[in-house]
C-alpha cells in the first residue's frame, strides 16, 4: 500500500479553513503605507508633479540611480523595451505608477495620494492589436517600429502544395477578450529593514520568491544578500503573481531609503489596472484539408497584444511564441505556416495566465476541426479520429517532441460516457420546441514540467527550469523538504509529503515541506506553468531516495546486514523476510549522534538532489452541453465533463481539484470575464460589479475521468495538470454553442460569447427573441 | 479603497435625524443598509462630509400587512421578504422579486427604504413601486407628506425626497382579487443587475384580461410603468399572441442606453423577452 494515489485530505487548509492563515496584509499592521499615484491616461507626456507640502512622496527623479526592468530574448526579431520602476517623462498605459506616497495608515496615504497632481499632455492611445499594427499606428515605443516588439515565423517546404492539393480549404478568424487572472488576494508586499545587519526582508505575495530577489537586486543595485524575499499564504496566482513588478522593487528602494518598514497592500481596482492582464488575442488561420478530412497542413497569422511592456522574466514572447510552438495541439500533420506577432499598445502589460495561449489555440484547432467537419460533411468525432496523433514519440512539426498519451483513447472514452445517441435524439426533440441545446468537444494536449532546454529553445536570457530539493530527516525522524518551487494554493506540500513517505516508509504527516523564503530554500524557480509536481516532484523523489539510501546504510550497520536487506515500511527499517526491525526514527537518532559508526554516511541525515526535465505532455478531452436562450442570448452549462490522462496521480482529489478550478476558469474565458477598455485607453472594468467571474451559480458540476499513461518522461510518471481546465474548456463551450445554434448556421463566435455578442448574431441571421 | 474623511452621527430617534438633515443637508448622506453607498465611498465617488445612520431608528424597521396592503418601513431589510409576509399574492409576488436582489450576505443588510431613495433604475424594488403604484412617506423637521411613485422617480439616481428629507416608508396597495403576478429579470450572472426585467400583475376571468399592471426596470433612466400598454391588454384574451404583441409595443416604449455588457439594440431585444415572459407567467 502506498501514499501514492491516495486522496489524503490537504495538510495545508485546516489553518486556511478556520481562518489562521498569514497573509501579507495579516503581517502589516504596524508598517507605514504605501499608496502608488497612477496615471489616469493611456499615453501622455508628463509636464509636472504637484506635490503637498511635507507630504513623503517620491517620484522617478527620486528612484535615479535604479534600472528599468527590461528583459531580454536573445532574438534577432525582439525588441526589448524598459518598465521605469516610476514613469519617466512620459506615461504608456492607465494605471502606470507615477509616484508613491507614504502615509501613517492606509487611509492618510490615500488621502496623501489624492493631493498629488499630475500634469500629463495625453497623446492618442492605441489600444486595440491590430490599430497597433495598421499602417502609420502612433508607435508606443521608439524601440519598436510597427509596434511589434516579437515575431516568431517558420514554413515547411510543403506548405503551399498541401493547399494546393486541397479537397477543402476552411478559413476561420478568432478572437479572445482579455482577462485578468483576478486572485482573489490582490498584490501586496511588506519591506521591513533590519537596522541592525541593513538587510531588508520582503514578505510578498508572490510565485517566484527567488527569482523575485534576483530581479529586484539587479535593478537596484543591491546585492542580493542584502534581500531576503519570502511569499507567505498567497491567495491564489495563477500566473499573475509570476512576474517582477516595479512595485516591489519600489517597496525595498523606500525601506531602505526611509530606513523603515513600508507595506503597500493593492486593493481591487489597482489589480484591475496595473497588475498583468492576459488573452486578448486574434487568431487567423487556414487548414488544408484532403476530402476525407485529413488536415494536410495549418497557415496561421497570430496577434497578441502584448500591452505595454514586456513581463519579467519570460518576455512578452511568452503568449505568441507559445502559440508559434503549440498551435498544432494534438493533431498529427506535416505541413506548417504560422507568422506570430507580439504587439505593444497602451494597455496594461501582459504576462503568463493559467494556460497561456494554449485556451487560443485549443479554441482555434478545435473550431476548424468542427467548421471543416460542417463543411466536408463529417461527424466532428470522426474528422478528429482521422487527425489525433496515434503514434509516440511524435514529433511536430516545430520540432516538439510528444511522449505517450491518450489523444483518441481519451477522446473515445468520453463519447461513450456522454451518450451521443441519447444527446441527438434529445436535441432534435426540444428543437422543435424552440429550444436550443448543444454538444462541444475538446481535445488538446497540455505541454508541462519542462525544464530549462524549453525555455532556452524560447533564447530567453533568463533561464528557468531546473528544480533542487534539500531533503533531510531530523534526529527525531522527521523530515524537512525545502523547494526552490513556491506553492500558493495547489496543496503540493500534501502531495511531496506523498512521495517522500513512499520512498521513506513513513507517515506523510512526518514530512514538513518548506517553500517561499529565499533564506530558508534552495535556489529554484517557483510555482507556475504546470511545473511543480513534475519537476519540484521528481527533484523530491530523487533525493529522497537517496536520503533512502542512507537510512539504510546506517540501519544496516546498527542491524549489521547488508544494506539491500534493509526495506523501510509503517516507520521501521525492517531486515527482509526476518522480524529483526529498527524504528526510523532511532536510526536517525545514531546517524547524528553516533556518527562515527556510519563513515560512508557522514554525520546526520541529509541529502539534495536536482532534477531538470525536457518536459510531458499531458492530455484529456472536454465536453460540454449547453443551452442557448434565443430570447437572451444568454448560455447556461447543463453537463461538463473531463476525460483527463496526467499519467501517475499522486493525489486524485487534488488533482480534481485542478481540474475543476481551471474549467471554471475556462468557463469564464468562454462566457464572462472580459477586461475592456475605451478606445481611449480606459479601463471600464475596474470592479468584480464589471468585470464578471463566474460563481459557483454558473459552473455546473464536472465530472472527471482518469486515464493513468504512466510517461517515461518524468521521474515519478506524473504529468503536470495545473492548466488544462483551463485550456480545455472554452473551446468545449463555444462549440456547444455552435452546435446549438447549427439551424442558423452561426460559427463565427468570439470569447466570451456575452448574451449581447449572441443575440447579435442571431439578429444578423434574422432570428427574432421570440425564436 | 479607503472613504474621504466624513463626520459620523448615530442618531437614536426620528427627530434627531430630521434636525441633523435640516441643519447640513446637501452635506449629508444617510446611511441605512450601505449597500451602495458605502463601495461609493470607497471609491470615492460619493464624498458626503457627514454620514447620518439610521439604523437605530427601530420605528423605520416595521414591515405591517392588512387589507389594504403593505406598510414596509424604510429601513425593513431585503431578507425580511424572503418568506411572505402574509398569503396575499402581493406577498409571494415580493417573495419571488426578492430572490434576484444580489446576494445573500447583502439582502441581509439592505433595506427597502435605501434601494428606493438610491434609484437605480435596475433595482427590483423601483420597478415594484413604480409598478403596482406605491406611496412614499417622506419626513422632515416640517412634516410629512406622501409621494405616489410616479412623482417620486425623477430620473437616473434621483427622486422626490430633498436634501433635507428623509424617505420613511413605502405603502404599496392590496391587489385586486384573482390577480397574479409574474417577473422575469435577465442578469449576466445570478444576483448581478439586471439588464432588463419586467413586473406583470394579471386579473384573467374567462381568458380574457380584466385588470392589468406592467412595468419594465433597467431599460430606461428610471422604472417605467407602462401605462399604454396596459390599456393595450386590458380586454384582450391572455394568449401568446397578446402578450407577444404587447412585447413589441414595451420595446418601442423603451429606452436603454448601451454598455458593456449590452448594447441598445441588444436590450431593446430584451425588454421584448422579459416582458412576453413576464406576462406569460402572470396568466399561467
Amino acid at each position: 500500500m502506498t501514499w501514492i494515489g491516495r486522496r489524503l485530505r490537504r495538510f495545508e487548509d485546516p489553518a486556511l479553513l478556520l481562518g489562521r492563515g498569514s497573509f501579507v496584509a495579516d503581517r502589516s499592521s504596524t508598517a507605514a503605507a504605501v499608496k502608488f499615484v497612477r496615471s489616469p491616461v493611456a499615453a501622455g507626456t508628463i509636464l509636472g508633479i504637484d506635490i503637498p507640502d511635507g507630504a513623503s512622496v517620491f517620484t522617478a527623479r527620486d528612484l535615479a540611480g535604479t534600472k528599468p526592468i527590461r528583459p531580454i530574448l536573445e532574438r534577432p526579431d525582439y525588441r526589448a523595451v524598459g518598465q521605469p520602476l516610476l514613469a519617466v517623462d512620459r506615461v504608456v498605459h492607465t494605471g502606470q505608477a507615477v509616484a508613491v506616497v507614504v502615509g501613517r495608515d492606509q487611509a492618510d496615504a490615500e488621502d496623501l495620494a489624492e493631493q498629488v497632481y499630475v500634469d500629463i499632455d495625453p497623446s492618442a492611445a492605441v489600444v486595440d492589436v491590430d490599430a497597433a499594427l495598421a499602417e502609420g499606428a502612433r508607435q508606443v515605443h521608439a524601440e519598436a517600429p510597427g509596434n511589434v516588439l516579437v515575431e516568431g515565423r517558420m514554413k515547411t517546404p510543403g506548405l503551399d502544395q498541401a493547399f494546393a492539393e486541397a479537397a477543402a480549404v476552411v478559413a476561420i478568424t478568432l478572437r479572445s477578450g482579455r482577462q485578468s487572472a483576478a486572485p482573489m488576494e490582490p498584490r501586496g508586499g511588506l519591506a521591513e529593514f533590519d537596522p541592525a545587519s541593513g538587510r531588508v526582508t520582503l514578505t510578498a505575495s508572490v510565485q517566484m520568491p527567488h527569482m523575485l530577489r534576483t530581479g529586484i537586486a539587479d535593478v537596484l543595485g543591491m546585492r542580493e544578500t542584502d534581500l531576503r524575499v519570502v511569499a507567505p499564504d498567497v491567495g491564489g496566482g495563477f500566473g499573475q503573481k509570476m512576474s517582477l513588478f516595479p512595485e516591489y522593487a519600489v517597496l525595498v528602494w523606500l525601506a531602505r531609503h526611509l530606513r523603515r518598514d513600508v507595506a503597500w497592500i493593492e486593493d481591487r481596482r489597482e489589480n484591475f489596472l496595473a497588475a498583468s492582464h492576459s488573452r486578448d488575442q486574434v487568431f487567423g488561420v487556414k487548414g488544408a484539408f484532403a476530402a476525407d478530412g485529413r488536415l494536410l497542413g495549418i497557415d496561421a497569422d497570430l496577434r497578441s497584444n502584448v500591452g505595454a511592456f514586456s513581463c519579467y522574466p519570460v518576455t512578452c514572447g511568452v503568449e505568441p511564441l507559445m502559440a508559434f510552438a503549440e498551435l498544432p495541439g494534438p493533431y498529427d500533420f506535416a505541413e506548417y505556416g504560422v507568422r506570430s506577432r507580439g504587439v505593444t499598445t497602451n494597455t496594461c502589460m501582459m504576462a503568463p495566465y493559467r494556460g497561456v495561449s494554449r485556451p487560443m489555440l485549443t479554441l482555434t484547432m478545435e473550431r476548424l476541426m468542427d467548421v471543416a467537419a460542417r463543411r466536408l460533411g463529417i461527424d466532428p468525432w470522426d474528422i478528429r479520429r482521422r487527425n489525433l496523433i496515434k503514434h509516440f514519440p511524435h514529433k511536430s512539426p516545430t520540432g516538439l517532441v510528444y511522449d505517450p498519451a491518450t489523444y483518441l483513447e481519451a477522446m473515445e472514452a468520453a463519447e461513450q460516457r456522454i451518450g451521443l445517441g441519447e444527446f441527438r435524439a434529445r436535441q432534435k426533440r426540444l428543437r422543435d420546441e424552440g429550444r436550443y441545446i448543444g454538444l462541444g468537444v475538446s481535445v488538446f494536449s497540455e505541454r508541462s514540467g519542462y525544464g530549462t532546454p524549453a525555455f532556452a529553445a524560447r533564447k530567453m536570457q533568463i533561464v528557468p527550469g531546473y528544480e533542487n530539493v534539500d531533503c533531510t530527516m531530523d534526529p527525531s525522524g522527521y523530515v524537512d523538504v525545502r523547494i526552490g518551487a513556491s506553492p500558493h494554493g495547489q496543496g503540493l506540500k500534501t502531495a511531496l509529503a506523498q512521495l517522500v513517505a513512499d520512498e521513506l516508509g513513513i507517515s506523510p504527516e512526518h514530512v514538513r515541506v518548506i517553500s517561499g523564503d529565499t533564506d530558508a530554500t534552495p535556489y529554484g524557480w517557483g510555482t507556475f506553468a504546470s511545473r511543480s509536481m513534475v519537476i519540484a516532484g521528481g527533484a523530491t523523489k530523487l533525493a529522497a531516495t537517496k536520503l533512502a539510501d542512507k537510512i539504510r546504510l546506517v540501519a544496516a550497520t546498527l542491524l549489521e546486514v547488508e544494506p539491500e536487506a534493509i526495506e523501510l515500511a509503517d516507520g521501521l527499517a525492517r531486515v527482509r523476510q526476518t522480524n529483526r526491525s529498527l524504528a526510523i526514527a532511532d536510526a536517525a537518532r545514531a546517524a547524528y549522534h553516533q556518527s562515527y559508526k556510519f563513515p560512508a554516511v557522514g554525520a546526520g541525515l541529509r541529502d539534495t538532489a536536482l532534477y531538470d526535465p525536457g518536459g510531458t505532455f499531458s492530455n484529456a478531452c472536454h465536453v460540454a452541453e449547453v443551452e442557448v436562450d434565443i430570447g437572451t442570448g444568454g448560455v447556461s452549462i447543463s453537463r461538463f465533463l473531463v476525460v483527463e490522462d496526467a499519467g501517475v496521480l499522486i493525489n486524485p482529489m487534488i488533482v480534481d481539484g485542478q481540474i475543476a478550478g481551471g474549467v471554471a476558469q475556462g468557463i469564464a474565458n468562454a462566457l464572462y470575464e472580459e477586461v475592456v477598455y475605451d478606445d481611449a485607453g480606459n479601463l471600464l472594468t475596474a470592479s468584480f460589479a464589471d468585470y464578471l467571474p463566474p460563481t459557483a451559480a454558473e459552473i455546473p458540476e464536472i465530472d472527471i475521468v482518469h486515464m493513468e499513461t504512466i510517461s517515461p518522461a518524468t521521474v515519478t510518471g506524473a504529468k503536470g495538470v495545473g492548466e488544462g481546465g483551463a485550456i480545455g474548456a472554452p473551446a468545449a463551450v463555444l462549440n456547444a454553442i455552435s452546435d446549438a445554434l447549427s439551424p442558423f448556421g452561426i460559427e463565427a463566435l468570439e470569447m466570451p460569447a456575452t448574451p449581447d455578442r449572441i443575440r447579435d448574431l442571431l439578429r444578423k441571421a434574422g432570428i427574432s427573441p421570440h425564436g | 479603497m479607503k472613504p474621504a474623511r466624513f463626520d459620523y452621527h448615530r442618531p437614536a430617534r426620528l427627530a434627531e435625524a430630521l434636525e441633523l438633515l435640516s441643519g447640513h443637508g446637501g452635506n449629508c448622506k444617510v446611511l441605512a443598509g450601505g449597500q451602495s453607498l458605502v463601495p461609493a465611498m470607497n471609491f470615492r465617488l460619493a464624498r458626503p462630509e457627514i454620514l447620518i445612520d439610521i439604523n437605530d431608528l427601530k420605528e423605520l424597521g416595521r414591515l405591517e400587512d392588512g387589507a389594504q396592503g403593505l406598510r414596509i418601513g424604510a429601513l425593513v431589510r431585503h431578507a425580511a421578504f424572503h418568506q411572505p409576509a402574509d398569503d396575499s399574492e402581493l406577498s409571494r409576488l415580493l417573495s419571488r422579486v426578492v430572490r434576484h436582489i444580489a446576494h445573500y450576505p447583502i439582502r441581509q443588510r439592505g433595506t427597502f427604504g435605501g434601494s428606493l431613495a438610491h434609484a437605480d433604475p435596475a433595482s427590483e424594488w423601483c420597478l415594484v413601486a413604480a409598478t403596482l403604484s406605491a406611496e412614499m412617506t417622506i419626513a422632515s423637521t416640517a412634516g410629512e407628506r406622501k409621494v405616489p411613485a410616479d412623482q417620486f422617480f425623477r430620473g437616473l439616481f434621483t427622486t422626490a425626497v430633498a436634501e433635507n428629507e428623509l424617505l420613511t416608508a413605502i405603502e404599496i396597495p392590496a391587489l385586486p382579487p384573482g390577480a397574479r403576478g409574474g417577473f422575469y429579470e435577465f442578469s449576466r450572472r445570478a444576483g448581478d443587475f439586471a439588464l432588463a426585467m419586467a413586473l406583470a400583475v394579471l386579473v384573467v376571468d374567462g381568458g380574457v384580461i380584466r385588470w392589468a399592471r406592467l412595468g419594465l426596470g433597467a431599460a430606461a433612466d428610471r422604472p417605467l410603468r407602462l401605462l399604454p400598454v396596459e390599456r393595450m391588454l386590458e380586454g384582450r384574451l391572455a394568449d401568446a399572441a397578446t402578450f407577444r404583441e404587447a412585447a413589441a409595443a414595451a420595446r418601442d416604449l423603451a429606452s436603454p442606453s448601451g454598455d458593456i455588457h449590452g448594447g441598445a439594440d441588444y436590450r431593446k431585444d430584451l425588454v421584448a423577452t422579459v416582458v412576453e415572459r413576464a406576462l406569460t407567467e402572470a396568466a399561467s
